[in-house]
C-alpha cells in the first residue's frame, strides 16, 4: 500500500508539473507561432500506421500525427503523462488503470475515448477484431506483448484498464512507444488497408499529403487538446545523400537536417548560420565473449581482454566524432546508468598478468567475428576487428578474423558458433530492461540467443528479474546499478561505444531536441 | 516492314524470358537467407519461419521458380516487403519522375552532342576539335555523384542560380495528378494562370538533367564526330563540293542526314541506360524516381521490389531498343533486307 502511495504521489508531481509547464507555454505562445519548417531526412516512411511499421522514418511522421497514453519527456527516456493524465497500478502489479484527458479529439472529429484506446490495442492482438488481419503487428511481437497483456477493458469514457498476465515494470515505457499510438477507429473503418496512407490521430499535426519518396506534409492541429503546435506546417523532405542535405541547409531550402555526414561536421560547426545539436544515441556496440567456450569461461581471461583493448584508438579510427567510449552495457542517457563504474583502462601489462594467472602465459589463438554491415552502433565491423586483432596480438592473443554475410552472421552467432563476436543493440523503449534482459539474462542465452555471450550469471539474472517485477523507480535504479557492477566485474563483453547522433539546424530554429529513442518531434519547435 | 517488326517482336519473347530467369537466379542463388536479413537482429524463430513461408523460401527452388513465372505471366510482380504495396504500383508511382528527367536529359545530350560532334568533325585537327574531344573524354570519365555535388556546390550554393534538389519548390504545396510535373503544372497554368509552378519545375530540372546528360552527351558527340568524318570522305560529298555547293549546305543537308544513322542507335541505347542509370543522380538531387527507389529497395533487402524493378527496367530497355531498331530500319531501309 505504501508503494502505491509513493507511485501516486510521483504521478501527481509529474502531472502537475506538466500542467504548470503547459500553462506557462500557453501564455508565451503568441510570438512564436507561424512558419513552415522543412526537415530533411535520408529516407521515406514505409507506411503511416504506427502499429504496423518498424522503421524510424515512419515513426518520424506518425510521432507528430498520433498521441500515446504516456510519452517520453522531450530529450529523455523518462515517462510522462500524455493522453492518460494519470494512472493507478494495482498492488499485485497486474492491473493498470489509465484516466484519459477530457475533450481530446482525433483530426476527423471523433472523440478520443476509452473505446478508441481499446480499439487501438485490440486490433494488434485480439484475433476476432476485424482489423487484426491488417497486420503483421511486428512491434507488438518484438516487445513480447502477447505474453504481457491479457485484456484491455474500456470501463467508461475516460477509464481504460489493462489486465496483465505477468508483472512487467517496463510495460509503462512500452506504452510510450510508437506502436502504442491511439488511432481513430472511424478513420480505420473508413480507410481500411489505406489507413497507412491516410493516418488520423489526435496529435499536434494533421496529415495533409504524401508524395512517395519525396515529401510528407503535415499541418498544425488547431484544436489540439494541449496548446497547439507553433509551426503552421511541417514538411518531411527526403534527400538521401548526406552532403546534399547539408548543402540544402546551407542554401536555406531546409531548416533541420537528419544524420549529417561525419566528414561534413567540422565544416558545419564553423558555419555561423547553423547550430549543431548532438546527443549520445540509445545504443551500444560491443564485443561478446562466448562464455560457453574455453578460455572465455574464465573470468580472468575476459578481464584480460577488457584491459587489452584500447577503445580510444578504435573510436578515433572508426567512429570519429560520431562515437563515445562505452563502459557499461547501458547508454549514458538511460536512467539508472551507473556512472560510478571505473572503466578498464588500457593496460597490456595488466592483461598479460591476468592471462598468466589464468594459465595462458603465452596467450592463445582464437577467432574474432566481424559483422559485415554498417550499423549505427558500429559503422565498420571489419575495421574494428582489424584494430582489435593488432591490440590483442600485443598480449599474445592470436586472432583470426571471421566474417559472413549478415543473415548468416546473425544465425550463426545466435547459435553460439563464434568465440568472440562484434554485435550491438539499439534500445526500443528507454527501459534498462530492454538492454540488460534481452542481451545478458540467463533466459536470453537459450539458442537462438539474444545473449550471444552465453553468459549465465544467476546473481545478475536474479537482480534484473527483481527490477523487472517492481514498479518503484528508485528501487529499480538501485538494482540496475548493482547489475552493472556485476557485469563490470564478470566482464562478459567488452563494451565498445555508443554512437553520437548529430542534427544541424538553422540558427532561427528553436527548441528542437533529439530523443534517445530516435523520435523526431516538432510540437515544441518554433522559429525565432 | 511489317514482317520485320513481327520478327523482332517474336525475338523479344526469349529475350524477356531470359531476363526474368536471370533475375530470379541472381536473387535465389545469392548467399544468405533473405528473411533473416530483412528481419535483422531482433527476429525470433517464429517470425523468421513465418516470413520464409510468406516468401515461399521454404519451397524447393524449382517450385519457387514455377510460382514466380506463374505470377509474372499474370503481370503480378509481388508485394514490396517494405511497404506491402504491389511492386507494379510502386513502380508506376515513380516512373513518371524518371521518364521526365531522362527525357529532358536525352534532349539536352543529343542536341549539344550532335552539335559538338559536327563542329569537331568539320574543324578536324584544329583547337576546336581537340578541346571538344578532350571535353568529351572528361565527360565520360567523370563520376556522376561527384559531378552532381560539384554542380550543386557551384551553381546552387555558391552562385545561387538553381535549387539543390527536388522537383518543385517545397514550399509551393503542389498536388500532382499525372506525376509528370511539367504536364501537371502546365495544366495548373492554363486553369489558374499561375506560371510560377511550371517555371519552378523547369528550374529544378536543369542541374540533375545536366549531371545525367554529361556521359551520353560525350558519347553522342564522339559518335557523331566519327560518323561525320566517315561520311565526309564519301564520293557524293566530294562531288557536291566539286559542284561548288555551299559548304554549310553540304554539311548539314547532305552529310549530317546520313551521319546521324548510327547516332540514332546510340541515342536510343543511352536513353535506355538513363532510365536505369539515374540511381546516383536521383539520389543526390532527391529526385523521387525509380532509380532512387531501387537503391532504397536494395538497401532494405526488399527482394520482391529489387526483382520487380530490375525486370521492369530491363524490359523497358529492350522495348526502347526495339523502337530504335524500327525507327532505324525506317530511316535506312537497307537494314530490313539483312
Amino acid at each position: 500500500m505504501k508503494r502505491l502511495a509513493t507511485i501516486l504521489l510521483n504521478i501527481l508531481i509529474v502531472s502537475s508539473f506538466a500542467m504548470a509547464n503547459g500553462q506557462q507555454q500557453k501564455s508565451t505562445s503568441t510570438g512564436k507561432s507561424g512558419g513552415v519548417l522543412v526537415f530533411a531526412r535520408s529516407g521515406d516512411s514505409v507506411g503511416l500506421d504506427p502499429a504496423r511499421e518498424t522503421d524510424g522514418e515512419s515513426f518520424y511522421a506518425t510521432g507528430n500525427i498520433f498521441d500515446t497514453l504516456v510519452e517520453f519527456k522531450p530529450g529523455t527516456t523518462e515517462v510522462q503523462p500524455a493522453l492518460a493524465k494519470s494512472w493507478d497500478i494495482s498492488d499485485d502489479g497486474l492491473t493498470f488503470t489509465f484516466h484519459l484527458v477530457e475533450g481530446a479529439m482525433f483530426h476527423d472529429g471523433t472523440p478520443v475515448n476509452a473505446k478508441a484506446v481499446k480499439f487501438s490495442f485490440d486490433r494488434q492482438f485480439v484475433k476476432s477484431n476485424p482489423y487484426y488481419k491488417l497486420g503483421p503487428w511486428k512491434y507488438w511481437g518484438y516487445m513480447d506483448m502477447d505474453s504481457i497483456v491479457s485484456e484491455v477493458i474500456a470501463k467508461d469514457d475516460t477509464t481504460v484498464i489493462f489486465k496483465l498476465k505477468k508483472v512487467e515494470a517496463p510495460f509503462l515505457a512500452n506504452l510510450a512507444m510508437d506502436f502504442a499510438a491511439i488511432v481513430s477507429p472511424t478513420a480505420l473503418e473508413k480507410y481500411g488497408t489505406d489507413f497507412a496512407s491516410n493516418p488520423v490521430g489526435s496529435g499536434p499535426f494533421k496529415f495533409v499529403s504524401w508524395q512517395k519518396d519525396d515529401n510528407i506534409i503535415l499541418e498544425r492541429n488547431e484544436s489540439y487538446w494541449r496548446r497547439p503546435a507553433y509551426l503552421d506546417r511541417l514538411v518531411l523532405k527526403v534527400i538521401p545523400d548526406a552532403t546534399a542535405r547539408y548543402l540544402a541547409l546551407q542554401k536555406g531550402e531546409v531548416d533541420v537536417v537528419d544524420f549529417p555526414s561525419v566528414e561534413d561536421l567540422a565544416d558545419i560547426e564553423s558555419n555561423p548560420d547553423i547550430k549543431l545539436i548532438s546527443q549520445a544515441g540509445m545504443n551500444v556496440g560491443y564485443l561478446a565473449l562466448n562464455n560457453e567456450k574455453k578460455p572465455f569461461d574464465n573470468v580472468k581471461v575476459r578481464q584480460a581482454i577488457n584491459f587489452a583493448i584500447n577503445k580510444k584508438e578504435i573510436i578515433a579510427g572508426v567512429y570519429g566524432e560520431a562515437g563515445t567510449a562505452a563502459k557499461n552495457p547501458l547508454p549514458p542517457n538511460m536512467w539508472s546508468y551507473n556512472d560510478d563504474i571505473t572503466p578498464y583502462e588500457y593496460s597490456p601489462e595488466k592483461a598479460k598478468k591476468l592471462l598468466a594467472e589464468a594459465g595462458y602465459p603465452d596467450g592463445f589463438s582464437t577467432t574474432l567475428w566481424a559483422m559485415p554491415v554498417a550499423r549505427p552502433y558500429n559503422p565498420n565491423g571489419r575495421k574494428v576487428a582489424e584494430i582489435m586483432q593488432a591490440q590483442l596480438a600485443k598480449v599474445g592473443i592470436q586472432v583470426e578474423i571471421v566474417s559472413y554475410e549478415w543473415g548468416t552472421y546473425l544465425d550463426k552467432t545466435d547459435q553460439g558458433e563464434h568465440d568472440m563476436a562484434l554485435m550491438g543493440w539499439t534500445g526500443d523503449n528507454g527501459d534498462p530492461d530492454n538492454f540488460l534482459w534481452v542481451l545478458l539474462s540467463a533466459p536470453a542465452a537459450v539458442k537462438p540467443a539474444g545473449n550471444i555471450a552465453f553468459w549465465k550469471n544467476d546473481e545478475f539474472t536474479s537482480v534484473i528479474k527483481q527490477a523487472k517485477e517492481t514498479f518503484d523507480i528508485e528501487k529499480r535504479t538501485e538494482l540496475y546499478k548493482e547489475a552493472q557492477v556485476i557485469f563490470h566485474n564478470q566482464a562478459p563483453w567488452v563494451p565498445l561505444a555508443h554512437s553520437v547522433v548529430y542534427a544541424p539546424v538553422k540558427k532561427s530554429v528553436m527548441d528542437y531536441v533529439l530523443y534517445p529513442t530516435g523520435s523526431r518531434k516538432f510540437y515544441n519547435v518554433y522559429f525565432q | 516492314m511489317f514482317k520485320f517488326i513481327l520478327r523482332r517482336l517474336v525475338l523479344l519473347i526469349p529475350t524477356i524470358f531470359g531476363i526474368i530467369t536471370l533475375v530470379f537466379l541472381m536473387i535465389a542463388l545469392s548467399p544468405g537467407d533473405p528473411a533473416r536479413v530483412m528481419l535483422g537482429e531482433r527476429a525470433n524463430k517464429e517470425q523468421l519461419e513465418k516470413l520464409r513461408n510468406e516468401l515461399g523460401l521454404d519451397e524447393p527452388l524449382y517450385r519457387q521458380y514455377g510460382l514466380y513465372l506463374e505470377r509474372i505471366v499474370k503481370l503480378d510482380l509481388g508485394n514490396s516487403i517494405k511497404s506491402g504495396q504491389p511492386v507494379l504500383q510502386e513502380i508506376k508511382e515513380r516512373f513518371p519522375a524518371t521518364i521526365e528527367l531522362s527525357f529532358f536529359s536525352i534532349i539536352l545530350a543529343s542536341s549539344f552532342g550532335i552539335f559538338i560532334g559536327v563542329l569537331s568533325a568539320t574543324k578536324k585537327n584544329t583547337w576546336i576539335d581537340y578541346t571538344s574531344m578532350m571535353g568529351a573524354l572528361i565527360g565520360v570519365s567523370m563520376p556522376v555523384f561527384w559531378l552532381a555535388l560539384v554542380l550543386i556546390m557551384i551553381f546552387s550554393v555558391g552562385l545561387d542560380m538553381f535549387p539543390t534538389g527536388g522537383r518543385i519548390d517545397i514550399r509551393m504545396f503542389f498536388q500532382p495528378t499525372t506525376n509528370f510535373y511539367l504536364i501537371d503544372t502546365l495544366g495548373y497554368f492554363f486553369k489558374k494562370g499561375d506560371i510560377s509552378y511550371f517555371l519552378s519545375v523547369l528550374h529544378h530540372l536543369v542541374l540533375p538533367a545536366i549531371a545525367l546528360a554529361t556521359i551520353p552527351l560525350a558519347i553522342i558527340a564522339r559518335t557523331t564526330r566519327s560518323s561525320m568524318l566517315e561520311v565526309l570522305k564519301q564520293d557524293y560529298i566530294k562531288t557536291a563540293r566539286a559542284a561548288g555547293i555551299d559548304e554549310k549546305k553540304i554539311v548539314y543537308n547532305y552529310a549530317l542526314k546520313n551521319a546521324l544513322l548510327p547516332v540514332v542507335t546510340v541515342i536510343g541505347i543511352q536513353f535506355g541506360l538513363l532510365l536505369s542509370g539515374a540511381i546516383l543522380t536521383e539520389t543526390i538531387f532527391a529526385w523521387p524516381g525509380i532509380g532512387k527507389w531501387i537503391y532504397g529497395a536494395i538497401e532494405a533487402r526488399d527482394y520482391p521490389s529489387v526483382q520487380g524493378g530490375i525486370i521492369f527496367i530491363s524490359v523497358a530497355f529492350v522495348l526502347i531498343n526495339l523502337a530504335v531498331d524500327i525507327l532505324y530500319s525506317y530511316i535506312n531501309p537497307k537494314i530490313r533486307l539483312k
